[in-house]
């Protein structure tokens, strides 16, 4: 009973972390129709950025808004100088955001190491709570706490601000919305940036749960892939369901089959795929 | 003059090992035959039927791990074991196929690169087989006919005449009429649909063969390294493959061919200089995909072009 109550709560954990990084991923391709698999590097070297803040001996609300900061700026670079210059052509962006993925992995090598370097959690989040008779540690539950903050405010912001209805209409039918006055090319650099920081800020969450390591961003791609293609691409309520499936499922499978647990990840998606190929809430087949 | 310089090219690779001086730059040719064989095998799906893939490195570990676990773990021979490993990479590509042949355009390449991940996480994590990060080593290369191809020459003939013979097939399959029906279903795949082909199928084929001609690199990898891990198999490795393709020219014969030389001479070139071929992998990336798309075989006919309508 305790393993199936602390393996939950480690699920929840993930899933927060995922829906931060997918939630961006999933409103990029959305209004972009790009695949950003930079996406990964940007959670790294978020968590890099907080790390470094950290190190400093700085808090770690700083650290986040550092990280946020940090990577949403990058994002809007990235957006400016490289993506807007091969608009309409899909592909070779997507290949440039490979290119930057690569780069950030490599350059992050050189200026922080090769070894795993942990992150501690601030010093009143440290610790458990008792429930039940077990020991829950509060950093997972403020990780989850924060997600849903995170999911009410993109919620919010897509559902009741004027820009929220500008980007739901570019992401149903841009051609249309750019036709009655939609500003396309800035919803691009806002929703880019926005991503980005949200992975950013996503990586500094997840640094006191997984630390941060080179191959971090290749280990968080996939998993946005998954998330994204399981919940539909350019859909916020997919990549929340999609986030906290693969969060269970990723979660007791490395419990449970520690040598398979990969592979039972990608399990529900070839599924999904092979049923229903553009994802549980997806509206846009690319 | 065509068919003359082809004739030039091939007694050039022919005498190489002759005027190269030294093993070091026999092994690199050999390499980057290889690198070649497994960007022409990319081509076909990238550059004809127009999907991209970023998993093609996964039909490499594929090919290398089974080939190097039935010699190793089983004793089989150096024939059977290459023959199964063919065999089976192919299979599997052909089970891929159906899958992510459900997507075009990005979703493919998400889907491929979720397969190539797959691929990495078993060799990476299922260790009782695989061996983890350690890998399988403990390989020998094989010796036809009492040729011992350990030697760097041996060795590198024989990669050539595998690489022409990939070459020769490959020629055969684009410019055979299935071929033309491969590149309509890029150009046009509603058309080709309202005419009568099996649009889906047409991929389906292609996908699979691009796995078998990618399984035959596999081999000759593991045969070159005697060493295969999951390192192989990583995402980097996938998008290497796919800027061969890119930078030499997708869609045409000899443009992942010069591709790959050029990105192993920038690769041993730089790691002389640098620790960082990763950074500057990135950097090409995304300088030949801003400025040159359409590759260097394209661009050196478009400055040919404009050189002979100038006259």
């Amino acid at each position: 009973m305790s393993f199936w109550l602390i393996q939950s709560l480690n699920s929840l954990a993930l899933g927060g972390v995922l829906f931060t990084l997918a939630a961006g991923f999933s409103l990029i391709f959305g209004l972009m129709r790009i695949a950003n698999l930079s996406h990964g590097a940007y959670f790294m070297l978020g968590a890099y950025v907080g790390l470094s803040v950290v190190e400093a001996g700085y808090s770690f609300f700083l650290a986040m808004l550092a990280s946020i900061i940090t990577i949403g700026l990058l994002g809007v670079i990235v957006e400016r100088v490289i993506l807007r210059r091969l608009a309409g052509n899909s592909l070779s962006q997507v290949l440039a955001t490979l290119g930057i993925a690569f780069v950030i992995a490599d350059c992050s090598l050189w200026f922080w190491g090769g070894d795993p370097r942990p992150v501690s959690a601030p010093s009143f989040l440290a610790g458990g709570v008792e429930m039940l008779g077990l020991t829950f540690p509060i950093y997972r539950i403020a990780v989850v706490v924060c997600s849903m903050v995170v999911a009410l405010g993109l919620w919010a912001l897509l559902e009741k601000t004027k820009l929220g209805v500008m980007i739901r209409a570019s992401v149903d039918d841009r051609q249309m919305a750019q036709g009655i006055g939609v500003p396309a090319t800035r919803l691009f650099s806002i929703v880019f940036c926005l991503g980005a920081a949200l992975a950013g800020l996503g990586g500094i969450v997840a640094a006191p749960i997984l630390s941060v390591y080179p191959g971090l961003d290749a280990d968080m791609l996939p998993l946005a892939l998954v998330v994204v293609i399981l919940g539909g691409l350019g859909s916020l309520a997919g990549a929340f369901i999609g986030s906290f499936l693969i969060g269970f499922i990723y979660s007791f499978g490395q419990v449970l089959f520690p040598d398979l647990a990969y592979i039972i990840l990608f399990l529900p998606m070839l599924i999904i795929l092979a049923v229903r190929p553009r994802g549980l809430f997806g509206k846009i087949t690319a | 003059m065509n068919r003359l310089f082809s004739a030039l090219i091939l007694l050039l690779l022919i005498a190489l090992p002759a005027i190269s001086g030294g093993s070091y730059y026999t092994n690199l040719a050999s390499q980057i035959l290889i690198a070649a064989i497994f960007a022409m095998s990319l081509n076909l799906l990238v550059g004809y039927a127009g999907l991209t893939s970023l998993g093609h490195a996964g039909y490499l570990g594929l090919a290398a791990y089974i080939s190097s676990w039935l010699m190793v773990k089983w004793g089989w021979s150096h024939t059977s074991s290459a023959a199964l490993a063919i065999v089976s990479t192919t299979a599997i590509a052909g089970i891929f196929g159906l899958i992510a042949l459900r997507a075009t355009g990005i979703s493919f390449l998400m889907i491929t690169l979720a397969f190539g991940q797959i691929l990495w996480g078993l060799a990476y994590r299922w260790a009782s087989v695989t061996g983890g990060d350690n890998g399988i080593s403990g390989l020998t290369r094989p010796s036809p006919f009492g040729i011992d191809l350990g030697e760097a020459n041996n060795f590198y003939y024989f990669t050539l005449m595998v690489f022409i013979l990939v070459w020769v097939v490959i020629a055969i399959f684009i410019h055979s009429p299935f071929g033309a029906t491969i590149r309509g279903t890029k150009d046009q795949p509603r058309r080709m649909s309202a005419l009568g082909f099996n649009v889906w199928f047409i991929r389906w084929i292609t996908f699979t063969a691009c796995g078998f001609f990618g399984s035959i690199g596999g081999i000759l990898y593991v045969y070159y390294h005697q060493f295969i891990s999951p390192h192989s198999l990583s995402l980097a490795n996938s998008a290497e493959m796919l800027l061969m393709v890119i930078a030499g020219g997708a869609g045409t014969l000899a443009g992942p061919v010069i591709g790959a030389a050029l990105v192993l001479l920038l690769k041993n070139v730089a790691s002389q200089y640098i620790d960082h071929w990763v950074t500057l992998l990135g950097l090409v990336f995304i300088l030949i995909v801003m400025f040159i798309p359409g590759g260097i075989v394209a661009g050196l006919e478009r400055i040919k072009n404009s050189l002979s309508s100038s006259k």
